[in-house]
């Protein structure tokens, strides 16, 4: 058959019309020829007879070019030209390709919907977690320059990082040339009194250098002069920003008003700026020598002090650290009893503050690049679809002169116009779900309130997009470029070549490789979650409430009232009803505080500090273990007669009782104490997880004492009161009685307020809150992943069936059963998903290795949590493989055959 | 204006000539057809008496087209190969009206002085 549009397009060529417009025509009179020339044959005409009749009748004439050229010419502008050569400016080159991109995606309502749907789930999330990662890891922290403010701590074998004395504090401080000035602190509570109802308001005590040290200018006022930091001088207090706000109506004229606090009074000196965070609670700021506690001068107490020093211009931390260690080593030959094994390790505060999420983060963005990578196959495996059914545009363009390049532009253009419009709608997906996520997991993640969206996260939004625009438009738009124009013309609709189906095949193989890697993380975290959950905290966390409470400032006066207290308290909650037990603790296990005090065998003298054991220091009522259910193992817990008068006793727990006394019975034994002297255990009770269900076994603190709050002695006990909880043990749900706790608590003089109240499950839940965090955004991934897989495979599938109708109605016309038609399109596409599952299991086994940190009870590469998810994609797969299957055994094979 | 065959000498070339726009159109009237099949149709329903040239169909398609009174449209069915189809736009159908109201008239004064009966 003679190429009816070479013939065409030579009696056209005088007329030099629109390239577009000619190719229509061409086009339009081609295939007229054709049917002609067809019909010439069926009509008996041979070959040649209907070929030469046909040129004839087309050809034989300067009508044709006559005609047109009075009808054509009148044309008006010339309209756009997608195929031309790229004459004009490369701008109007990309101003034609944006508004075409325009039309075609809007022309596809349907295609553009999904693809962006898909492109939204991708961007969004990865928009998500880069706002976090930006906010937590990468914004420098609000101070002036920050990566010169070093945290110091003081150091020992037992913990890494430990909190500072506060005369070695003073040491360091005046030894030091490394540093310009540090400064110290220490979070305590405060009973804010004489402004309506009583309130507990979080605080930091801090050293008159500290807010200089950061480089802070306050809003108003001044921070504290040196002589306001020195023992005996007036209270004086700074506030935060939001405080003065909320609850002095930000009042202009507050500097030098006076607030009652620990029944104080204490004069305003300065309101700190809206944005200083130093610690994210803290409300209000007094200074450290306002701490009126004989602990905080003596070497042996690490009462929670933190020291910051900002590094002198030049010095490193190198040097800081080597200087602050030999002053350490100065104080511990100095005062050995206190100091000897004390080592000091200088940290940036930034990396002390993020250095243990990072690892969690950086999983979290490879989980979330995986996603994207799935949502960035499927659009291209529809981009591939949709070009395949516009080989035939691209075919014209190609014949009328477009380059490839020209091609190329057009169809990036439309796949970044894809990925920016699924940028907009990932955005709102980011801002929506971060929200939601950090509400789900709170207390997950430091810096929290710094997440958002700012223009760093805008820019990576858009960078993403256009990146992965290119990327993922680059294999269908190369495909369609590459199209033989002749092949395309010549065979309507099927024009694909096998090119196209490798990479489709690649896609989904991809996609379900990297859908078993996420869900297999989300897997292994969810039966970490689930194995702590099922761990024994060594207590009966259930129907527990707990609740900070303060003390009446009036009964602080003297030891006596503040034991009287105590009793009265502890009556007044075993009172209510629903209450069974009710004590008072100074630590609640997996609540995230310590206190530990250091301990030898017998009574004799005190051996240097670097030969004592240290231990957790809990201070209880008697009614402790009934509240909290711990198990007594030998011997008896305390009882009222435990007091002031008797000779002091203590019960361990049964890991002390191993290590300390091995073999032996503790009970009747004595153990001496730093300023306790001597003291009789007299009970062994169960050991309790403390420091975390997980890391509880692996802590080098492990043992545990308990201490009557009765035989507190009287210079301590004005110390001992701060933080006390109250723990209560009830029979209904324990929130159900929260304001019967409150209004017991405030007393008959209404001044003791609770705070903090929390159940025993949610002080657990919170423990394991970072490793909610990861596992909840895990299983989002995944599911998001197993969806995109999902319709993915799909998609691919249906399209193979709709391709295929011809081939199965072959077969079924040749009596294949509707069994062995479902059985033939299942296999194909199982087979991509097989190979996509096996590629994505090895690399699960790999790449899982990277989370062993947040596991626990399992093996990375978990060989049931790898069945289980191998199982579930399997399934999943088979599903989307089916669907398609069942319909392909509806094709009529008369109907298929009829296509043809 | 548009030429067509002369397979009948009896017909006048000027009939033919003045009456091709309302043969299009009226094909048009009732649904849309691509090209060839218009040219068929008038061939088959004139019995062969009328045939449309290449060179001037598609011209006076094209031509009409401009004129808004019908609309070319490709159209891809499954199975073939995509073909432009036409049809008649509502302002096409205004005309097609006027036209054959017009045709009408003139084929009965003709009937009338020639003595020949209105088929």
């Amino acid at each position: 058959m003679p190429d009816w549009k070479e013939q065409i397009r030579r009696q056209l060529a005088d007329l030099k019309l629109a390239p577009a417009r000619e190719a229509e025509i061409v086009e339009e009179l081609a295939q007229h020829a054709e049917d002609r020339y067809r019909e010439l044959q069926s009509g008996g005409a041979t070959e040649a007879e209907a070929c030469r009749m046909t040129i004839d009748e087309i050809g034989g004439h300067e009508l044709l070019a006559r005609e047109l050229e009075a009808v054509e010419r009148t044309d008006a502008p010339e309209p756009l030209v997608l195929g031309a050569k790229g004459t004009g400016h490369f701008l109007t080159g990309l101003g034609q390709d944006l508004r075409y991109g325009f039309r075609t995606l809007l022309k596809n309502p349907g295609f553009t919907a999904i693809a962006m749907l898909a492109l939204a789930l991708g961007i969004g999330a990865n928009t998500a977690i880069f706002s976090v990662v930006n906010g937590v890891l990468l914004r420098p922290l609000a101070y002036p320059d920050p990566d010169r403010l070093l945290n110091i701590f003081e150091a020992n074998a037992e913990f890494g990082h430990y909190s500072v004395a506060y005369p070695n504090y003073l040491d360091w401080r005046g030894g030091s040339r490394s540093f310009t000035d540090m400064g110290a602190f220490r979070s305590d509570d405060f009973n804010f009194t004489g402004n309506g109802e009583p309130e507990q308001v979080a605080g930091e005590y801090v050293s008159a250098s500290l807010i200089p040290v950061l480089g802070v200018t306050p809003f108003l006022g001044r921070s504290f002069l040196p002589e306001e930091d020195r023992q005996g001088a007036a209270c004086v207090v700074m506030l935060a920003y939001g405080f003065w706000k909320e609850r002095l109506g930000a009042e202009p004229n507050v500097l030098g008003r006076s607030l009652t606090l620990n029944a104080m009074s204490c004069a305003v000196v300065g309101v700190l700026p809206a944005d200083f965070r130093f610690r994210e609670n803290a409300r209000i700021y007094l200074p450290m020598e306002q701490y009126n506690s004989v602990e905080l001068r003596t070497r042996e107490s690490h009462m929670g002090l933190g020291v910051i020093g900002r590094l002198k211009p030049g010095a490193t931390i190198a040097a800081a650290q080597a200087e602050i260690t030999s002053i350490a080593s100065r104080l511990a030959r100095q005062y050995p009893a206190t100091n000897a094994g004390h080592g000091a390790a200088v940290v940036r505060v930034k990396d002390d503050m993020v250095g243990r999420i990072r690892p969690t983060l950086l999983l979290l963005v490879g989980a979330v690049g995986f996603v994207l990578i799935i949502a960035c196959a499927n659009v291209a495996n529809l981009l591939l679809a949709r070009s395949t059914a516009r080989q035939r545009e691209f075919a014209i363009r190609a014949a009328l002169g477009a380059d490839r390049g020209r091609v190329v532009r057009q169809l990036l253009t439309e796949s970044v116009l894809l990925s920016l419009g699924g940028a907009l709608i990932g955005l709102l997906i980011a801002r929506w779900g971060t929200s939601v996520v950090l509400a789900a997991a709170p207390g997950s993640l430091p810096r929290a309130q710094e997440i958002g969206i700012d223009p760093y996260v805008l820019l990576f939004t858009l960078a993403v997009s256009i990146v992965i625009g290119v990327l993922f438009g680059l294999a269908p738009a190369f495909h369609s470029a590459n199209a033989n124009p002749q092949e395309s013309l010549k065979e309507g609709t099927r024009g694909a070549g096998g090119g196209r189906h490798r990479t489709e095949g690649v896609f989904v193989a991809v996609e379900t490789g990297l859908a078993v890697i996420l869900l297999a993380g989300a897997g292994l975290m969810m039966q970490s979650i689930w194995r702590l959950w099922r761990v024994d905290p060594g207590f009966n966390t259930r129907h527990v409430l707990t609740t900070q409470f303060a003390l009446s400032p009036k009964v602080m006066a003297s030891p006596t009232g503040i034991q009287l207290a105590f009793q009265q308290l502890l009556d007044r909650a075993a009172a209510i009803p629903g209450v069974q037990a009710a004590a008072i603790t100074s630590l609640v296990p997996l609540g995230g505080n310590d206190s530990e005090n250091s301990f030898w065998p017998g009574t004799g003298p005190q051996p240097p500090q670097d030969r004592l054991t240290s231990a957790l220091f809990y201070i209880v009522t008697p009614d402790y273990p009934s509240v909290m259910q711990i198990p007594l193992r030998r011997g008896r817990f305390f009882n009222a007669r435990d007091n002031l008068a008797s000779p002091p006793v203590i019960v361990i727990d049964d890991v002390m009782a191993k290590q300390v006394f091995p073999g032996q019975d503790p009970v009747g034994r004595q153990i001496s104490f730093l300023g306790l002297g001597p003291v009789q255990i007299v009970g062994v009770v169960g050991h309790v997880k403390h420091w975390g269900l997980d890391s509880d076994d692996t802590n080098k603190i492990r043992d545990q004492m308990y201490f009557s709050v009765r035989q507190v002695p009287d210079k301590f006990l004005s110390e001992a009161v701060a933080g006390l909880t109250l723990a209560m043990r009830t029979g209904p749900e324990p929130l159900s009685l929260v304001n019967a706790v409150r209004a017991q608590v405030a007393g008959p003089t209404r001044d003791q307020p609770i705070y903090a109240v929390q159940t025993m499950e949610q002080i657990i839940s919170g423990s394991l809150a970072e490793r909610r965090f990861t596992m909840l955004l895990l299983i989002i991934f995944a599911a998001t992943a197993l969806l995109l897989a999902a319709v993915g495979i799909y998609g691919v599938m249906s399209y193979a069936v709709t391709r295929r109708t011809h081939e199965l109605g072959i077969r079924s016309a040749l009596g294949a059963s509707r069994s062995e038609i479902v059985g033939l399109v299942v296999r194909q596409g199982m087979k991509l998903a097989a190979i996509g599952m096996a590629a994505g299991l090895v690399a699960a086994v790999v790449l899982t290795r990277f989370m062993a940190g947040l596991l626990y009870g399992v093996r990375p590469a978990d060989p049931l949590t790898l069945a289980a998810v191998a199982l579930l994609l399997g399934g999943i797969a088979l599903l989307a493989c089916y669907i398609p299957a069942r319909r392909a055994t509806a094709v009529d094979p008369v109907t298929a055959l009829r296509c043809e | 204006m548009a030429a067509l065959y002369m397979e009948n000498s009896s017909i006048d070339r000027e009939w033919k000539k003045g009456s091709a726009e309302l043969l299009l159109l009226s094909l048009l009237e009732a649904l849309p057809r691509h090209g060839y099949e218009i040219g068929k149709l008038i061939e088959q329903r004139s019995q062969g008496a009328l045939r449309f040239h290449v060179a001037s169909l598609y011209p006076l398609l094209y031509r009409l087209e401009k004129r808004g009174w019908i609309q070319g449209r490709w159209v891809e069915k499954s199975g073939q190969r995509r073909r432009r189809y036409y049809r008649l736009t509502a302002q096409g159908r205004k005309i097609l009206a006027s036209q054959r109201q017009g045709w009408q008239t003139f084929v009965e004064a003709i009937s009338r002085i020639t003595g020949v009966e209105n088929a």
